[in-house]
């Protein structure tokens, strides 16, 4: 899945078990937490990473980042999907 | 000795936290990462110690928990612990033989939020993996247990040490984990601490089988991608380069055993001196900034040559201070497992003494009867 068509637009993307996004009060960052596994994420993919609720789609997402950030919902689709894929294929996201 | 050091702004927050929640265990692999000298249950920590342990773990920024042994499910409160860690929002992997683990249990730990299960496999053949082990009928009984931890939905990690008796199915073990289910597997080469040091030349593959195994599981690395995520634990003895051991000494991890005693890593009683603070006595973040253990190796200031001016010597810490110990009889020398040491031949004919030799019976690793 890489092109953002409309079917794409419609996955709701998730968590599988034994992967959680949490606040990391002592260093005041999100982690993404995985078996053997620990990924530190920057503003933007915590930001993406904290609507994969198992309930908004990826138009939902990317709606809501484009007027969190005033930004082109084309560009910020691009960025949510290659973020998403990339975890797809570490098994950290379910699409 | 016992004065507290100021803590360094220097030391950052640890990451991982092993808890030996006991050192009982029904297997008795030959290799085992506890030390020769066991605790027995009447020592162990009791539920609201390690309850605390985990809180305080917590607040010093662990994020990840690995409940471990000996075998934790001989602890009769190890739902108890989970569901405790689960409250204060740490990440558990629960490391198990699967000895002593019923459905039941898999189901209340899935129930406590558990996260991630690790499954120790001995070998992928039947007869040899319960010899292994020391125990008839262990490996069908953990291809059951692996069946409840996928049927529960955890993600499973299968976790294979490999030696002479069983190197040969390298890449067996990886299709062995894949049929399970697994989405990771460790093929851990032996590491020689604890029980597998005196059990080395029963242990010991030759180079020739190690290279052929390490070659088998990189192409089948290709052929998993997207499907099992292969972590290959090097064989040390026929390495060029040592392991960054623990990530550094004092860095990211902290080990309590089942007594309490608060350890850089699982094997560093074996260094003499040391000095190792208990959470009976001290909060974990007293230990982790102001244990004489932990301070004495952390950071680089402690090296000499070849380390101290090594480009490495952020990437691999001088390796395993145990090791060094081991085998040159100073904690603080290079690990000879680099190729800069000048113990590295030494190690090496080591290796090729050990794998060369008649077959040898394992010493079996056990806790004295009236111990369990």
């Amino acid at each position: 899945m890489t092109e953002m068509d409309a079917e794409t637009l419609t996955f709701v993307p998730k968590f599988p078990r034994g992967v959680r996004l949490k606040h990391d009060e002592a260093r005041q960052e999100w982690v993404l937490l995985a078996p053997e596994r620990l990924i530190k994420c920057d503003p933007i993919a915590a930001a993406v990473l904290q609507l994969c609720d198992g309930k908004r789609s990826l138009s939902d997402i990317i709606t809501a980042l484009a007027e969190q950030y005033k930004a082109d919902p084309g560009v910020i689709g691009r960025d949510v999907l290659a973020l998403l894929n990339g975890l797809k294929e570490k098994k950290m996201v379910q699409l | 000795m016992s004065a507290s050091v100021a803590p360094s702004p220097s030391v950052g927050h640890p990451i991982g936290l092993l808890a030996e929640l006991t050192h009982r265990c029904p297997l008795a692999c030959p290799y085992c990462s506890n030390p020769l000298a066991l605790e027995g249950r009447e020592g162990e920590l009791d539920t609201s110690a390690w309850k605390r342990v985990f809180t305080e773990a917590a607040k010093l920024g662990i994020l990840q928990v690995h409940l471990s042994g000996g075998e934790p499910a001989a602890r009769r409160d190890l739902v108890e612990l989970v569901a405790h860690c689960a409250s204060v929002g740490l990440y558990t992997n629960l490391i198990t033989s699967g000895i002593g683990v019923t459905e039941k249990l898999i189901n209340q730990l899935a129930d406590a939020g558990l996260d991630h299960v690790q499954l120790s496999i001995q070998d992928s053949e039947p007869g040899s993996a319960d010899k292994i082990a020391g125990y008839k009928g262990a490996f069908a009984k953990k291809q059951a247990v692996a069946g409840w931890i996928k049927a529960a939905d955890f993600p499973l990690t299968v976790n294979a040490v490999m030696h002479r008796a069983n190197i040969a199915r390298s890449a067996a073990m990886v299709e062995l984990a894949v049929a399970l289910g697994a989405s990771r597997v460790e093929i851990a080469h032996t590491q020689y601490y604890g029980w597998a040091l005196p059990n080395r030349a029963a242990l010991m593959p030759t180079r020739a089988e190690t290279e052929a195994a390490v070659a088998d599981v990189e192409g089948l690395r290709k052929r998993y991608a997207g499907d099992i995520v292969i972590d290959l634990v090097i064989p040390d003895y026929h390495a060029n380069y040592p392991k960054a051991c623990m990530g550094g000494w004092a860095k990211q991890f902290i080990n309590v055993t089942p007594s309490g005693k608060v350890l850089p890593c699982h094997a560093s009683e074996t260094i003499p001196g040391l000095e190792f603070w208990n959470v009976k006595d001290h909060g974990l973040d007293d230990i982790w900034h102001g244990s004489p253990a932990f301070s004495i190796y952390r950071g680089t200031d402690w090296m000499a040559e070849p380390c101290r001016s090594c480009e490495r010597r952020e990437i691999d810490f001088g390796g395993c201070r145990c090791q060094a110990f081991a085998l040159t009889g100073d904690a603080s020398a290079t690990d000879p497992a680099c190729y800069k040491s000048p113990y590295h031949a030494r190690m090496t004919e080591i290796a090729d003494a050990d794998s060369s030799g008649q077959p040898v019976d394992y010493i079996y690793r056990r806790l004295p009867a009236n111990a369990l």
